[in-house]
């Protein structure tokens, strides 16, 4: 063997998977040719159906229930994964082939503590003993930046956060020393805050000991920070590979630069106007928790308000607090000049039609058995009191402006896109012609390339209605692609608050700036300034 | 790889489309995949519906008709024989399917109006009201219910109608159990918040939100509560306090010709005859049962579609 094939970790060609649907197998991956060295990060992008997680799954040999490897071969170092038993597939997966899941809170045994489940698999195979084992994962810990290293592993997985959870993952894939990782959308469930040291923690360690790594993503940022390689997918092929640099700045495909291009989205802001709706020094508590502290927020008329946060910082509470759903201890919610009753139950319908709101998962926002006719139509019904033939035409006319049309009329939500359903929601809170919308991370879980349609949508949609929108967000790249005036809230407070341009750019208040540098920027070097600026405690430049 | 568009279209974004079929088409579809056992709980429910709908056009004797002869023996003329006052028993046994059937059914369609109607309630208001209606269903479920009927009917007498009344009662408690907990994992999604911020009833809530979300479940308990319920009703008759005669129906049948298997050494067909109308309660138990599980797998079994 030369050294070149020696250099060789994986070697996927021309994969082929099937998955089985409507009583037929349907290709999921047509065809893809994968090579890793050791050492190696490979980025593997897309949109979501694009393949990538089965892809992913499948360089370990592994394929979901339901799906199929139907050709090609996979070769791991010495091991032919197509043809390798079951039985010598585990030998390897958990030692030298290891998974990062994207949910770490749902990949946990909440029966097990965090050490215990960290060091089995290397037990098992009779890599370390379990002294040798723990002493290992303890020492990750500490890698990892958790705190407190040598107690944390006597948790169980509840009492310790989604992030740290992450990271502990992250140990328990990296304690046998593996040839590779794969990692699986590993911290789009994270805050930046968190991301960003999450990241920092996962791409120290796979430095240090030379792991190799498959890094699946759809935040093209974060890839430009981890990976070597990037390679991006749709529809189950590949549309380009090349390595990082060069992929992030000269994409050749059309397709990738379109990716790229969501990021360049921006508003020009507009000077502030009369105002629509007020939140007027706002105290709420949940039982005796409280989670806002005098929370003043101005929305003028036709223009967007973005809120922006960690998780836990009362974003969403505030949305609770307008909508009626948590009367306020103290400060009112003033609409159009007079205060609107703290409850749902003393508001009047003109009142609740007036302020509409869109949220985060727009699954669990739509009944899954009404179909997207029956759902656009009941607030024309409802508030205006539409019927038959004219409700008809007014719902059709609204999936027009939605860019859907009209054979999305007899659709259940089941089948529809991420997309697409989010569009559908959009036109459930039109119908009731609304002067404020609350848009509660309507972007958050959906592709980048998606993201980008439904913020021209919002922001076509403002222009022709005049719409106000509450925009609640933790990205500020959609910040900054929609707001005219930005609010920064923390544990309950609001720290910032004024036009786009002022808050964006410095000097900041400290927790903006934390905020303002964890988002991960498209520049590969970004992840190494912060590491350094943060270790040296100073203000790296913002790009 | 420039053959797909790259510009964005919502419409054009994901969609391989299910394919549409009528409901009648979905359901020969379903009929033809149907594993064996729920054919044959099919053609048993079938064949207890249409004995029950046409009895007196299939019976050939009346319900309480009295002929000369009690205690006839198997013949061309009397097929089951007749009983002690000389009822041809094939008769009572077809009636019997319209009588046991229709107050069973009449009594678990009336359990789950009580126990779904409370058990959406319950879910939706949670606080005080919750709290009391599940710790009264957890008393009353503490009671033994065959004794507690019993009790119940000897002090209400034993009309059809209080036996209706009772049994819905003290099955609802069950349905309500049920209800409440399929409907709490609804209650708390965003559509249902949805649809309180617009301003909608609870009315409205509870028929059109969730009421189609936790169907499928609720059917199937459907079919097996009716099961209980029939047994109840049967057992009921069996100890003389449930559907009187000269009502025919399936328990009490049992009961009236029971000491007749004591004659088994002289006449084999004698001793037969009440194991009959035991042996149709038997059938339609597995029949019901058969089809509810064929239901429940389909309900919950989202794997095998997808």
């Amino acid at each position: 063997m030369s050294s070149k094939t020696q250099d060789v970790l994986l070697e996927m060609r021309d994969v082929r998977i099937e998955g089985f649907s409507d009583e037929h197998w349907n290709p999921i991956v047509k065809g893809v040719d994968l090579t890793l060295h050791r050492g190696e990060v490979l980025g593997l992008i897309g949109e979501s159906g694009a393949g990538k997680s089965t892809l992913g799954l499948a360089a370990m040999g592994f394929v979901r229930a339901g799906c199929r490897i139907s050709g090609g071969s996979i070769r791991f170092g010495d091991t032919d994964l197509r043809t390798a038993s079951e039985a010598e597939k585990r030998r390897l997966w958990g030692t030298r082939l290891t998974y990062v899941a994207q949910s770490a809170a749902a990949s946990f045994n909440p029966a097990h503590r965090l050490i215990t489940q960290t060091a089995n698999a290397a037990i098992r195979e009779g890599l370390f003993s379990a002294s040798e084992a723990r002493g290992a994962a303890r020492g990750l810990y500490q890698a990892m930046s958790l705190p407190e290293p040598d107690q944390i592993g006597l948790r169980y997985p509840h009492q310790v956060s989604g992030g740290q959870l992450q990271r502990v993952m992250t140990a328990m894939a990296m304690l046998p020393q593996p040839d590779l990782i794969v990692f699986d959308e590993p911290t789009t469930a994270l805050d930046v805050t968190t991301q960003a040291e999450v990241l920092l923690a996962m791409r120290r360690i796979v430095e240090q000991h030379n792991t190799a790594a498959i890094y699946i993503t759809h935040d093209l940022a974060v890839v430009a920070q981890m990976a070597d390689t990037i390679k991006v997918l749709r529809h189950g092929q590949e549309v380009e590979e090349a390595p990082a640099r060069n992929m992030l700045s000269a994409p050749k495909e059309a397709y990738t630069r379109s990716l790229w291009s969501v990021r360049k989205l921006e508003k020009v802001t507009k000077p502030a106007s009369e105002t629509v709706l007020a939140v007027d020094s706002v105290d709420a508590a949940y039982g005796t928790v409280k989670v806002l502290d005098d929370v003043t927020i101005r929305l003028p008329r036709g223009r967007t308000v973005s809120i922006v946060g960690e998780s836990g910082s009362g974003k969403s509470t505030t949305a609770r607090v307008i909508m009626g759903l948590l009367p306020p201890r103290r400060g009112q919610v003033v609409f159009e000049g007079s205060a609107l009753p703290p409850g749902l139950k003393g508001r009047s319908k003109q009142q609740l039609r007036r302020i509409q709101m869109i949220y985060q998962m727009a699954d669990t926002a739509m009944n899954p058995r009404h179909t997207v006719g029956e759902i656009i139509r009941r607030p024309l019904e409802f508030y205006h009191g539409l019927t038959g033939a004219a409700a008809e035409a007014r719902v059709l006319e609204l999936l027009e402006q939605i860019e859907l049309g009209a054979d999305f009329y007899d659709r259940l939500p089941s089948e529809l896109s991420g997309g697409q359903k989010q569009r559908v929601c959009i036109a459930r809170a039109l119908a009731a012609e609304p002067d404020v919308i609350i848009c509660d991370e309507v972007t958050s879980a959906l592709d980048q390339i998606v993201q980008e349609g439904i913020l021209r949508l919002l922001m076509r949609l403002q222009k022709e209605c005049g719409i106000s929108y509450l925009f609640i967000t933790h990205d500020i790249a959609t910040v900054q692609a929609i707001s005219d005036e930005i609010v920064v809230m923390h544990k309950g407070k609001v720290v910032e608050q004024g036009p786009k341009e002022e808050i964006l750019s410095p000097p900041h208040p400290e927790y903006t700036r934390l905020l303002l540098t964890s988002v991960p920027e498209m520049d590969p070097d970004w992840l190494t300034r912060l590491a350094a600026s943060r270790e040296a405690g100073t203000n790296p430049a913002t790009g | 790889m420039t053959d797909t568009s790259h510009t964005y279209s919502a419409a054009a974004e994901a969609g391989r489309l299910r394919i549409r079929r009528t409901r009648w088409q979905r359901l020969q579809l379903e009929l033809m995949k149907a594993p064996a056992s729920a054919k044959i709980g099919l053609s048993i429910i079938l064949f207890y519906a249409a004995m029950a709908l046409f009895a007196p056009l299939i019976a050939p004797y009346g319900e309480a008709e009295i002929l000369p002869q009690p205690y006839a023996p198997w013949s061309a003329e009397h097929w089951l024989g007749t009983d002690q006052i000389g009822r041809d028993i094939l008769s009572r046994l077809i009636y019997g399917a319209r009588n046991t059937i229709g107050i069973a059914l009449l009594t678990t369609l009336l359990a789950f109006a009580i126990g779904g109607g409370l058990g959406l309630m319950a879910a939706i208001s949670r606080g005080w009201l919750d709290q009391i209606l599940s710790r009264g269903v957890d008393v009353v479920m503490a009671i033994p219910s065959l004794i507690f009927a019993l009790m119940l009917l000897s002090v209400f007498g034993s009309s059809a109608a209080s036996l209706i009344l009772i049994i819905a009662l003290l099955d609802s408690t069950r349905v309500f159990r049920l209800t409440r907990a399929v409907s709490v994992n609804v209650v708390v999604m965003d559509y249902i918040e949805a649809a309180r911020v617009r301003g909608e009833g609870l009315g409205w809530i509870m028929r059109r939100e969730i009421l189609p979300n936790i169907l499928p479940p609720l059917v199937a308990e459907f079919g097996l509560r009716f099961c209980f319920v029939f047994l109840t009703i049967a057992s009921l008759s069996f100890l003389g306090v449930g559907i009187q005669p000269p009502t025919a129906d399936w328990g009490s049948m049992v009961r009236e010709t029971a000491q007749l298997i004591q004659f088994a050494k002289y006449d084999l067909s004698a001793a037969i005859t009440p194991l009959i109308p035991a042996g149709a309660i038997a059938m339609i138990t597995v029949g019901v049962n058969f089809t509810a599980d064929w239901f429940l797998h389909k309900s919950s079994g989202l794997r095998d579609e997808q």
